[in-house]
């Protein structure tokens, strides 16, 4: 049976060509691989190169034709023993496998199905019709939160030494859990968050990295990919812009570009935000870069407790997680139930204060001005209702909406900045999901939009303050 | 500025002559024939389901480089990881995926290795130790040395095969990894797919340093050029290297001298090099031939036997398109799958 040469497309888009060149005749012999003819377009001349072996058979299109259509038939190919007159004059009529997509879709669906098993193809117009609307995304499902029982014991320790127990717990629980990354061990880790692990779990668990943070994060992912589960320590996360190829195409998307087969699970923590005097370089805001990304988990507490109790969770969970942490919030003590297994829900936000006038939304420092801002307001006899989102992605919109509907307000709080942040996030969700409860637009009180400056007054003025969240408190509370 | 223009002509690319090479068995010689003609088919029949439009996006095909390859896959065991960037199917089928999975993922349909939803650049099979299939040149050298890793952590004497190409030499995670690699002394093959052109910029044009094997001196990793279109010549430097990582000395860098003879990728109309250098790799230097005629010459088959090896390849490759071409697409529920676990 002749084989058919088509026209070949360069591109994706490319619909039409001219055959600007014969460069074998009918009769000589060809081999794959061989550059039978030239085809240009536009943009580029290109080599048609021979895939099967045999005798030029017809030169169906003369060279010199233009537009000639993607898929024409061109010429054939005879193989051992044909010759041409066996051609069959195929012009009008191709193969099977000149078909375009959609008409072999066709034919599959007319096709005795079960021929390679349970493929059977839809009709192009159903095909079509699908490919039109995208289905709804799933519903998030919100874990319940974790009920401390009665009567269990409080210790109340630093978010720092909250964050080692994690790790050690974890270390102890599961062989395949190693902390890596620089100075986490014989240094006792740059904010001394690894402090100990070295002495209990030894250099093959605990890892100094040299300063490579692209390489060591790449090799966390690998590591990742062959099943460990890695724990990344980055000194601060402004240098994990040095490691973001690595975070975003290569640990999040994974998954999804693997059609569920290879993952990783990862956790790459350390300080994020401001901290004090350090300068633009050293003072970034993450949360709104890192929620952005499907394929990642984004947690932020601001509690030594929910440090714990997330750090714990993201470490047993079986994907990419980011957990920002922030250098002030090291030192901060608060209680910490004393457990044996103390695992807090990914995705659960918690009402830090209950209250019926304004719902205040933050998380991580960005609490620290809420919860002193609602002291304030209570004084003036304005109740607010303050959210510790703990988790940005997945977010817990749930808890979000449910409280504005209640006090009809909203002020979110953030150390980032405005445009295109969490707060305006939440804002949008508000909005969608609450526009008939809402008695006044939602205020954002963020970082300022300019790079962090180093001189005392300035760096305050950059960041947002517990006046500037009483003062958006009062504005969406008309008073 | 005036620079110094250096000359990439074919002669460039041959490494100092090995040793005389050891020949292959006749199963050797028979199973690498094979293979190396079967990723050829494969991917000129890639190539020609590109044209009909079956094929979206990017498309880099390996024709030419096959030696490399399959020669390094003569090394390996069970449980060493193989890892690589875009130029990916050969590895694949080398590793033992499924053509007709591989095919289907092409033309992304339900039944691809990542159900229609990674394409040319992006397949794994944790079964054949293929972690990928990797978009981002350079990427898969911290995760391939990561794999390493893995092995080092869980006491094993796995390797992992980590390959990227010259112009990926060039990125710098490389040799953050390179660092790390002989820090800790993990088992990784760095096995440098020299093909010359780094898309239309040759290396020439792009390296202070052409001889890759030597961009591990630094870090005092061992590296060597290697006849990349020799699978004989690819399997002997990898027993060596293979040997070095197993016995805990570190990684080891081979770089293969090969050629592609086909575009960067399908869209390229390769202007940046002369018919006649692809033509002259091509009549002196293809793998496939020489193994070809090495075959006869050892009488390991006649003509008959070769021939039906051929067809059989021919026919293996045309049910996978086959299968491609009819394997519906994946149903719109899976837009919102395998994004987390």
């Amino acid at each position: 049976m002749p084989i058919d040469i088509l026209m070949p497309a360069l591109s994706p888009t490319m619909e039409k060509g001219n055959l600007a060149k014969w460069l074998k005749k009918e009769g000589d012999a060809v081999k794959s691989g061989d550059i039978i003819a030239e085809i240009e377009t536009d943009k580029a001349t290109m080599e048609v190169e021979a895939t099967d072996e045999g005798t030029m058979g017809k030169i169906l299109v003369p060279e010199g034709t233009a537009d000639v259509a993607v898929n024409t038939p061109i010429a054939t190919i005879l193989s051992d023993g044909e010759d041409a007159s066996a051609a069959p004059a195929k012009k009008s009529e191709p193969e099977k496998k000149t078909d375009s997509v959609a008409e072999q879709q066709k034919k599959a669906q007319s096709a005795p199905p079960a021929k390679e098993g349970k493929a059977e193809a839809p009709a192009p117009e159903e095909v079509e019709k699908k490919a039109d609307k995208a289905p709804a995304a799933p519903a998030i499902k919100t874990a319940a939160d974790f009920d401390i029982p009665e009567g269990t014991e409080m210790v109340t320790m630093t978010m720092r030494e909250a964050l080692r127990d994690a790790m050690a717990e974890e270390m102890r629980r599961d062989g395949d859990v190693f902390v890596m990354g620089e100075e986490v061990a014989e240094y006792q880790g740059a904010y001394k968050v690894t402090q100990g692990l070295l002495q209990e779990f030894g250099a093959k668990r605990v890892i100094d990295t040299p300063i490579t943070e692209h390489g060591f994060a790449g090799l966390g992912v690998g590591a990742a990919l062959a099943g460990l589960k890695p724990i990344v320590e980055f000194m601060t996360f402004n240098f994990a812009m040095q490691a973001m190829d690595q975070i975003i195409n290569s640990a999040a998307k994974t998954l999804y570009m693997s059609g569920g087969q290879m993952g990783c699970s990862i956790v790459f923590r350390g300080p994020n935000g401001a901290a004090a005097r350090v300068a633009a370089q050293h003072s970034q805001d993450y949360s709104a870069w890192y929620s952005h990304i499907p394929g990642l988990k984004v947690i932020a507490p601001s509690t030594a407790a929910d440090a714990k109790g997330l750090l714990k969770a993201a470490i047993r969970d079986p994907n990419p997680i980011i957990f920002l942490e922030n250098e002030i919030l090291y030192g901060h003590s608060s209680p910490v139930p004393k457990l044996d297994d103390f695992v807090l829900p990914i995705g659960k936000a918690k009402i830090a204060r209950a209250g019926t006038d304004v719902t205040i939304i933050a998380w991580s420092n960005g609490m620290t001005y809420a919860l002193k801002a609602a002291e304030e307001l209570a004084k003036e006899g304005i109740e607010a209702e303050v959210i510790d989102l703990r988790t940005l992605k997945p977010m817990d919109t749930e808890t979000i909406i449910a409280s504005v509907k209640k006090t009809g307000r909203a002020v979110t709080v953030e150390e980032g900045w405005a445009q295109s942040g969490v707060g305006a996030e939440i804002a949008t969700r508000i909005m969608e999901q609450a526009f008939d409860y809402l008695d006044a637009p939602v205020a954002r009180v963020s970082g300022k939009d300019v790079p962090m400056p180093y001189a005392a007054n300035l760096e305050k003025l950059a960041l947002p303050t517990v006046a500037e969240v009483v003062e958006a408190a009062k504005a969406v509370s008309y008073k | 500025m005036a620079v110094a223009q250096k000359n990439s002509s074919a002669d460039d690319n041959k490494p100092a002559p090995a040793a005389k090479l050891a020949d292959f068995s006749k199963e050797q010689e028979l199973s690498a024939y094979e293979t190396m003609l079967t990723i050829r088919r494969f991917e000129e029949k890639a190539g020609q389901m590109y044209g009909m439009g079956l094929i979206g996006g990017f498309c880099h095909l390996y024709i030419g480089q096959e030696a490399v390859v399959v020669g390094m896959q003569m090394v390996l065991k069970k449980g060493d990881q193989v890892i690589t960037g875009y130029r990916d199917h050969g590895h694949m089928l080398a590793c033992g995926m499924d053509p007709k999975g591989v095919m289907a993922e092409l033309t992304g349909r339900a039944q691809g290795y990542s159900k229609g939803k990674g394409g040319s650049m992006h397949m794994f099979s944790v079964e054949k130790g293929f972690y990928g299939g990797h978009g981002i040149v350079g990427a898969q050298v911290p995760l391939g040395t990561g794999l390493a890793f893995a092995n080092v952590y869980r006491g094993n004497d796995n390797l992992s095969v980590t390959y990227f190409g010259d112009g990926a030499a060039n990125q710098g995670q490389v040799y953050e990894s390179f660092n790390m690699a002989e820090l800790w002394k993990l088992p990784v093959i760095y096995v440098i797919e020299n093909n010359r052109y780094a898309m239309g910029t040759s290396i020439a044009r792009a390296s202070a340093e052409v001889n890759l094997s030597r961009r591990g001196l630094s870090f005092n990793i061992p590296g060597e050029q290697v006849d990349g279109m020799d699978v004989r010549a690819v399997q002997a430097a990898g027993e060596k290297a293979a040997a070095w990582c197993r016995a805990g000395k570190g990684p080891y860098i081979l770089e293969m001298l090969t050629y592609r003879y086909r575009g960067h990728s399908m869209s390229d109309p390769a202007k940046y090099r002369t018919r006649e250098e692809v033509d002259k790799v091509r009549s002196t230097t293809d793998p496939i031939d020489m193994s070809r005629a090495r075959i006869l010459e050892k009488k390991f088959a006649n003509e008959d036997a070769l021939k039906k090896i051929d067809a059989s390849v021919r026919d293996l490759i045309n049910q996978a398109a086959e299968f491609a071409t009819h394997d519906p697409e994946p149903d719109a529920s899976e837009l919102f799958t395998d994004i987390y676990r």
